[in-house]
């Protein structure tokens, strides 16, 4: 969890860059949130519950209010 | 009034004992309350006082009777039950098969956000208090709305309202409202209908967990034949000044951001209604259906039909309301306007501003947009259809209470939801009530003189005092007295309950 925290940042570097570096940085963004995106399923597939199937089928509960 | 308001919440949760489907929720229930009770609870436990309460109790001016009510309606007998009130003023207790807290009373948007939040936190050490009982069976917690096979539990909202505000006026304008409000305060559901089966034309996410359970426009009921607009006028409060407006269609929140804005703008509403500002008709027509209409589509592109025939998104709905809370604030208070009203309005403006543009730029704010794109990049990277059992379980286990499992909490722990308070604040709240109400009174009063309390509720504590014969009932009949400020010295001086009774009757 603690990399998902620290956000990528451009320098002010890249950000004055040409045209063609600003697509491969697009590029590479979209790679990195691809990234971003696999980590935090990741995270999520190993606290998920077993057996899917039979853990949402014996949640039942009574109406209530 | 602004956003301020006395208001207050109470969440059923849903519940399930690990590996025994087939188990009594009432019984597990208890179990929970007790669990909590006797490892916070120093001296006696003071119960319930149902003196005041009237469920029956019709805000159009008639009570039902008891004989044609619904079992499930008769909140106040007292079926022994666990039930007890909490330092920080709050109820926890077994409200039919569900574990319910019911906040303190607060007056602002951001403390029903904190107490509420601190209620979660009590369910959670609850269950944790319940595992240590030798031989139990973990009970699992959940601050959900549906079990997807028919059962639907409420996330009530409660708002203090003056008497004089016709009735009428409330579901006039209060219906387009609540029609609408769900692409801001829902909390996201997998499945369609009451039973969550119609999974036809991969429509199988909605935004709200609550909607496909509404069969009525106006009604006292709450648990059949739900209505939009709910009837229930049990004040707790001096009836000739105040009713309870009672909310029972939200969907129980996780997010900050929805819970702050769901009383927020509501509270707003509520004033402008109580004032008359309303100046526009946005009555909707066949309100029942646009609800579930709304719900239905995500992409927030449904149009709803108005009695004056033009037709509108939800969005471009609440952006009227917006536009008149606008105004109103600005007529009113001008730059004096309070932090959290102006807050409200920028926060809900920018929601819905995006909303429209494109609502996956909420979802670090907002409960179902948060819960969609989780669902979206499951459903991208392993092909998987609404009707997977996956999905249901992300649903699920998004509003399971326990900080390792929920997936709102892996979320907001990821810094991917925007938090409001932070977690010391929340946890105070478990302890602590707040300073502005009899919320306040209550609380202390529990914390201080536990021994001499022997039952108390919304409108009164009552102590059982040693030499006195009779027990000696305090009432606490107007929600904005028994504060810090009025009562804080007095409690603080007072080392005995005998000698506040004394002070207070002096």
């Amino acid at each position: 969890m603690a990399q998902e925290q620290k956000q990528p940042r451009k320098s002010s570097q890249e950000e004055t860059a040409t045209e063609e570096v600003v697509e491969t940085d697009v590029a590479e963004r979209k790679e990195m949130i691809d990234e971003d995106v696999d980590a935090i399923l990741d995270e999520i597939d190993e606290v998920l519950e077993t057996n899917a199937e039979d853990f949402v089928k014996s949640f039942i509960q009574k109406g209530g209010e | 009034m602004s956003v301020r308001r006395v208001m207050g919440t109470e969440v059923e949760y849903g519940i399930s004992v690990q590996g025994q489907p087939s188990a009594n929720p009432m019984v597990a229930s208890s179990q929970i309350v007790n669990a909590y009770a006797s490892s916070t609870a120093r001296a006696r436990r003071a119960r319930w006082d149902f003196e005041e309460e009237s469920p029956l109790r019709d805000a159009r001016g008639f009570d039902m009777a008891r004989q044609i009510a619904d079992p499930s309606q008769l909140t106040d007998e007292d079926l022994g039950l666990a039930n007890v009130i909490l330092t920080n003023g709050a109820r926890l207790y077994v409200d039919h098969a569900h574990p319910e807290y019911s906040s303190p009373e607060v007056t602002t948007p951001l403390d029903v956000v904190r107490w509420e939040k601190a209620g979660e936190q009590v369910m959670l050490d609850a269950s944790r208090m319940a595992a240590q009982v030798p031989g139990s069976t973990p009970i699992l917690l959940y601050k959900n709305n549906t079990d997807n096979k028919g059962a639907s539990y409420g996330a009530h909202e409660n708002y203090l309202m003056r008497r004089s505000t016709q009735f009428a006026e409330i579901v006039r304008h209060l219906t387009p409202f609540f029609v609408s409000r769900q692409v801001v305060t829902g909390a996201g559901r997998v499945g369609i209908g009451q039973d969550g089966r119609d999974t036809t034309a991969d429509r199988g996410f909605q935004i709200s967990q609550r909607s496909d359970y509404f069969e009525v426009e106006v009604g006292l009921e709450t648990t059949l034949k739900r209505p939009i607009i709910n009837t229930r006028d049990e004040p707790h409060a001096d009836p000739a000044v105040y009713r309870r407006l009672h909310v029972i269609l939200g969907d129980a929140n996780l997010a900050e951001v929805s819970i702050y804005l769901k009383s927020g703008t509501t509270a707003l509403v509520l004033a402008m209604i109580e004032d008359g500002f309303i100046d526009r008709d946005l009555s909707v027509e066949g309100a029942v259906k646009a609800l579930r209409d709304v719900s239905h589509d995500p992409t927030l592109r449904h149009l709803v039909t108005l009695r004056d025939g033009r037709r509108l998104t939800a969005v471009q709905l609440q952006l009227e309301y917006l536009d008149l809370a606008r105004k109103y604030v600005e007529d009113r208070y001008g730059s004096d306007a309070d932090d959290q009203t102006v807050d409200v309005l920028a926060r809900w403006e920018s929601v819905l501003t995006r909303l429209e543009r494109d609502p996956m730029e909420c979802a670090t704010e907002l409960d179902w947009v948060a819960k969609l794109k989780l669902l979206q990049q499951y459903r991208d990277r392993d092909g998987l259809g609404w009707d997977d059992a996956k999905l249901h379980l992300i649903d699920l286990q998004y509003a399971d209470v326990r900080p390792d499992k929920g997936l709102y909490h892996r979320l907001a722990a990821a810094g991917r939801i925007e938090r409001l308070l932070d977690d010391a604040t929340i946890e105070a709240a478990m302890h602590d009530p707040p300073v502005d109400t009899r919320a306040y009174f209550r609380g202390r009063c529990l914390d201080k003189y536990a021994d001499a309390v022997a039952a108390a509720s919304w409108d009164s504590v009552i102590f059982d005092l040693p030499g006195r014969e009779s027990l000696q009932r305090v009432p606490t009949i107007d929600p904005l007295r028994g504060t810090r400020a009025h009562v804080g010295e007095l409690i603080d001086r007072c080392d005995t309950a005998q000698a506040l009774v004394a002070a207070i009757t002096r």
